[in-house]
């Protein structure tokens, strides 16, 4: 027997009602370990104006490249406290802001390990479905074997890295542009 | 449990790590494109590149895991999170959050949202001029069960005006977002009710191409879920992306930008 999957549905401008109870911008609770990072950055539409009814949702694994997911085959520990998931909304400049831990790398398809990444869902009022995307890390030597980035043109790259903001602080930011010049890469998945 | 994560486990031994069981694509025609203009508010936002294809890796096909304590009764009972009764009629929407397989999704989470029985939101946007209700917020969460089972209380919320046409208004809905076992699975989408004769002037609905599709949004008025003396009921089953039996290829057949 085969149903199909349930068509989705813009979350519309009042989602925080229904969203805001789960806002989670902390994924590093003290018992976490890693390189702890804040990645802030700004939604803008078309005309590069912020969008201030924006949700960034956000998956990863932890340090050691271990999901927090009964599923992940790795025989690798998950600390007490850590989940991997995060629900941040944008303000009224269209800003995010969310600290974390910098994740290990995680297999990939023909047994090789894919750079350090966020998963990230993007929802607005106006999108009829969530865009999906990636954060990269900069000067991290193995972005350049990953395989999701090479599967993107290397002129549209540098949409899915973040810049580091200022040195040594674990400032890093990282912008949604939705459409027009700079367009973010968003991915099929 | 309909988890990739568990083919995974089990085809390790001959699949490897190579080729990772995935979630299945969406049958074209059955999911909004992101530019749908009648839809003003998507002009803007819709990207203009093609989406990249993605193969699913184990970053896919894990995903947040929330435990049952996450969701307490009330959370579930909309018409009791205040000290008095919510004005409207009140209803019980209920269903199974399946997979493509028609196997049940346990153990999810289920959020909804919602305007008052006026069609307002309790939302400091929201600029309908109706009356808010103090013994409403409109929102609520449950977990499915162990057959995929969920059900809210609530009231049936009402229509509302929006801006994006002359005359332009919502049917009315309730928003619902869904987990699923994956961060693939996520779905947010929005319940309607049968005969509201709005739904056929909605972009919101009509942006699914397929005819089907966009009707499986509509929930069945359902006798067996009526309570006597108390509340309609109406059902809505939701059906997430199911995993793929066999391993997927590490090239889609989809663009790449
Ligand atoms: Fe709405």
């Amino acid at each position: 027997m085969s149903l199909p999957a349930t068509t989705w549905q813009t979350v519309g401008p009042f989602f925080s009602i229904g969203f805001s109870w789960l806002y989670r911008d902390n994924l590093a609770g003290p018992g976490v370990s890693g390189s702890r990072v804040e990645i802030s950055g700004r939604v803008l539409d078309g005309e590069g104006n912020p969008v201030p009814d924006g949700i960034v949702e956000i998956w990863q694994a932890n340090s050691q490249g271990k999901y927090a997911h009964p599923g992940d085959p790795q025989e690798k520990k998950v600390e007490e406290g850590f989940t991997g998931y995060g629900r941040v909304p944008t303000d009224g400049a269209g800003l995010f802001r969310f600290t974390t831990i910098k994740p290990g790398r995680v297999p990939g398809p023909d047994g090789h390990l894919q750079a350090p990444h966020l998963e990230i869902s993007v929802f607005t009022r106006g999108l009829l479905r969530r865009l999906i995307t990636r954060i990269y890390f900069p000067d991290e030597s193995s972005n350049a074997q990953d395989f999701a980035l090479n599967l993107v043109d290397a002129g549209r790259r540098s949409t899915l890295i973040a810049k580091q903001t200022d040195a040594g602080s674990g400032a890093l930011e990282w912008n949604v542009i939705l459409q027009g010049p700079g367009e973010t890469v968003f991915f099929d998945v | 449990m309909p988890r990739a994560v568990d083919m995974l486990l089990r085809g390790r031994s001959s699949v490897g790590m190579n080729k990772i069981p995935g979630y299945r694509r969406y049958i074209p025609g059955t999911q909004p494109r992101h530019l749908h203009p009648s839809y003003v508010s998507s002009i803007k936002r819709a990207p203009q590149q093609p989406l990249v294809w993605l193969p699913h890796t184990l970053s896919e096909i894990t995903g947040p895991v929330f435990g049952a304590e996450i969701a307490d009764v009330k959370a579930s009972d909309l018409t009791r999170q205040h000290s008095g009764e919510p004005v409207g009629e009140r209803i019980i929407v209920s269903g199974r959050v399946l997979d493509e397989s028609a196997r049940p999704v346990p153990h999810t989470l289920v959020e909804i949202w919602q305007a008052n029985a006026a069609g307002r939101y309790l939302h400091g946007n929201d600029q309908h001029n109706a009356p808010l209700d103090p013994n409403f917020t409109g929102c609520g969460h449950a977990v499915t069960d162990s057959e995929g089972r969920y059900r809210f209380v609530t009231i049936r919320p009402g229509e509302y005006p929006w801006g994006n046409h002359h005359n332009a208004w919502r049917p009315a809905h309730i928003h619902f977002s869904l987990f699923g076992p994956a961060f693939a699975t996520r779905l947010v989408t929005q319940m309607y009710f049968q005969g509201d004769p709005l739904i056929p002037f909605d972009p919101i609905f009509n942006c699914t191409d397929d005819e089907k599709a966009r009707n499986r949004l509509i929930s069945q008025f359902d006798w067996e879920t009526t309570i006597p003396s108390q509340a309609l009921g109406y059902r809505f089953d939701i059906v997430l992306s199911g995993c793929e039996s066999t391993p997927m290829e590490t090239h889609g057949h989809g663009e790449k930008s």
